[in-house]
């Protein structure tokens, strides 16, 4: 193994530097903060890779820029973040309907409406239950640091393929904005053959993608299908991480952002002697629901720290033993909790 | 016996699910006959809309690809982009183009993307049953100006293919009518220029074709194409409006 060698970068950087190494050299996107660096970065780099980069005149047209791609077979991806995510919604339903590969990066900011730019995890409801119309669901990974930004990213491109599937990376400004080292991974696996893509109907017949089903029956078939794949990825795709939960009384779980400063609570907790662990769901969908459901059954309480008002609690909630106390805490609009403050939550269950 | 007229290659056998009288057909035959002409249809792929021609792909024999409602110019883009050595063309109606697709149209013909844009020009919604559009024109009655387009709360018809000539971008614009032989065969030629433009890689091509909607105007098909000379040519002139020239 050659000597991996760590450099310094934002997380954004890291996010788009994922996606070339993963063989993305076409990128559609429109300038949101904070998620900037992504765009800048692929202006900058796809052409000298002969790749394209496009400034699209809105998020509407750089998600359909993406199908468009993803179409023909080739990979692409857009980043955006919450606002510029909303608009995209009409071109996730679609991808998913049509069964389209493509990767959406969302630097979550805080809203609603125009918000404000500092980080949020108020898009979970929007990435995880749908957002667009129409029963489909993303596969959604939460990254936790500047290298997984990297990592997850290539993660999606694989993942988007395999099973035909809009794939969103859900990171928030705080991940997009702050820099750390990371490795870069050399060994990425080969994109496969699409047999589905349009590449012009030369020595076959004519080929078409579509999500419109108007004969009797027939979008309920393809619905049922769209929902066993769905199945599928459940069952092979679900990732999450766990600390100190082998003793644990209580396991704090959280994604993203709040995981990474609830990490630094439960060591603080450990250092007070409470038997504290970290719950922290990798892939929101798949959400982790059997791990989860085990661990409820062998620890008394689990507290849900989110940057919202509480969305993965619902979750949390509907997959945990009936004996489990399930508590919430949560800051939204900007708002980061700080170590300090789970810890009193922590505490505060153990009094 | 010399064959003297027969279906482009570039159209399938499909049970044809246009009203009676309606120009889509023709419109249709049109675009085959350009692919033909080019030898385009083994790498072409075409966008479909939302609208009466969201069924492109019974008719086609090249690949198509189905767009959001307005999007089809932001896919062209990206199909082309990312494969510039494949033929994309875009096939729209007025709704699906000049209301929630105009800001999609004004920024691909402006970036002068390497695509064809066939814009079928009926005046009205049809597929929905017969709203205004944005093209619909002043006093004409549909079911959502039931008392005819009034230009205080309904605005004025938008002539897309002299607003689109205005802009750098585009290397072909022209209008067309498809009610006279003499005017399709015109608008077959404006047709095949835009593919043309296209396979010269001189940038985004469009033509605008004025179409009936007998279903929707309430008309006959013979009174249709009455209606295209009468109404909407005084309107919508037809003609070249940019065409640039090869360096
Ligand atoms: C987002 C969205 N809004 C509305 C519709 C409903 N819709 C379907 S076709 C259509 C109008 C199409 O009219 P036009 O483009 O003029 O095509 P025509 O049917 O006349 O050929 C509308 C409004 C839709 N499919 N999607
Ligand atoms: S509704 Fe109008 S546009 Fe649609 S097929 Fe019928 S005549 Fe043609």
């Amino acid at each position: 193994m050659s000597e991996s060698k760590r450099i310094l970068v934002k997380g954004n950087e890291a996010l788009a530097m994922g996606a070339i190494k993963a063989g993305c050299l076409f990128y559609f996107g429109y300038p949101i903060t904070p998620q900037n660096e992504v765009p800048e970065y692929m202006s900058r780099v796809l052409p000298g890779l002969g790749g394209q980069y496009v400034q699209a005149e809105s998020e509407l047209a750089s998600i359909n820029m993406v199908m468009g791609a993803s179409s023909l077979g080739v990979r692409s991806m857009t980043s955006s973040s919450s606002p510029g995510i909303s608009l995209m919604q009409e071109g996730l339903s679609y991808l998913a309907g049509q069964e389209l590969p493509a990767v959406v990066i969302n630097v979550v900011r805080c809203g609603p409406g125009l918000g404000g730019i500092a980080a949020s995890q108020g898009d979970y409801f929007q990435a995880v239950k749908g957002g667009g119309h129409g029963d489909y669901r993303l596969i959604v990974l939460a990254p936790a640091s500047v290298q997984e930004m990297y990592d997850h990213t290539i993660a999606a491109f694989h993942l988007a393929d395999r099973y035909r599937n809009p794939t969103m990376v859900l990171a928030d400004g705080v991940l997009g904005q702050m820099q750390e080292p990371i490795v870069e991974c050399d060994d990425v696996q080969p994109e496969p053959r699409k047999p589905w893509a349009l590449t012009g109907a030369k020595n076959r017949p004519m080929r078409y993608l579509k999500s419109l089903y108007l004969k009797d029956g027939e979008l309920e078939a393809h619905n049922r299908m769209l929902q066993e794949k769905y199945r599928e990825i459940e069952k092979h795709e679900v990732r999450c991480d766990e600390l100190l939960t082998e003793d644990a009384e209580l396991v704090v779980a959280a994604f993203g952002t709040a995981a990474r400063i609830a990490r630094t609570a439960v060591s603080m907790a450990r250092d007070k002697g409470l038997k504290v662990g970290l719950f922290r769901p990798v892939t929101l969908f798949p959400f982790p629901k059997r791990e989860l459901k085990a661990l409820s059954e062998r620890v008394k309480k689990i507290l849900v720290v989110e940057m919202n008002t509480g969305q993965m609690v619902e979750d949390v909630r509907l997959n945990v033993s009936r004996e489990a106390d399930v508590s919430f805490y949560g800051r939204p609009g900007g708002g980061i909790p700080t170590p300090n403050e789970i810890l009193e939550k922590i505490e505060d269950s153990f009094s | 016996m010399k064959t003297v007229f027969s279906k482009p290659a570039a159209l399938n056998d499909a049970v044809m699910h246009y009203c009676p009288g309606c120009s889509h057909g023709v419109a249709h035959r049109l675009v085959a006959e350009a692919l033909d002409h080019y030898d385009l249809t083994e790498r072409s792929v075409g966008v479909a809309p939302v609208g009466c021609a969201v069924l492109m792909y019974d008719y086609f024999n090249c690949d198509i690809m189905e767009a959001p409602h307005g999007r089809a110019p932001a896919l062209a883009t990206g199909m082309k982009r990312s494969r510039p050595d494949l033929v994309i063309f875009t096939y729209q109606g007025d709704g699906d183009l000049a209301s929630i697709g105009l800001s999609e149209i004004v920024h691909c013909a402006n970036r002068g993307e390497n695509v064809t844009v066939i814009f079928v020009n009926n005046t009205v919604y049809g597929m929905t049953g017969g709203q205004m559009a944005p093209t619909t024109l002043l006093g004409q009655q549909t079911t959502t100006s039931p008392y005819g387009r009034n230009f205080n709360t309904d605005g004025y018809p938008i002539r897309i293919a002299e607003m689109l000539s205005t802009l750098e971008g585009p290397s072909f614009v022209g209008r067309m009518a498809l009610d006279t032989p003499g005017n399709i065969l015109k608008a077959r030629k404006m047709v095949f220029k835009a593919f043309h433009m296209q396979v010269r890689e001189m940038g985004f091509s469009f033509v605008e074709l004025l179409a009936t909607c007998p279903t929707n105007w309430g008309l006959n098909p013979s009174d249709s194409i009455k209606r295209i000379k009468e109404e909407l040519v005084p309107y919508f002139p037809l003609g070249v409006f940019k065409e640039r020239e090869a360096d």
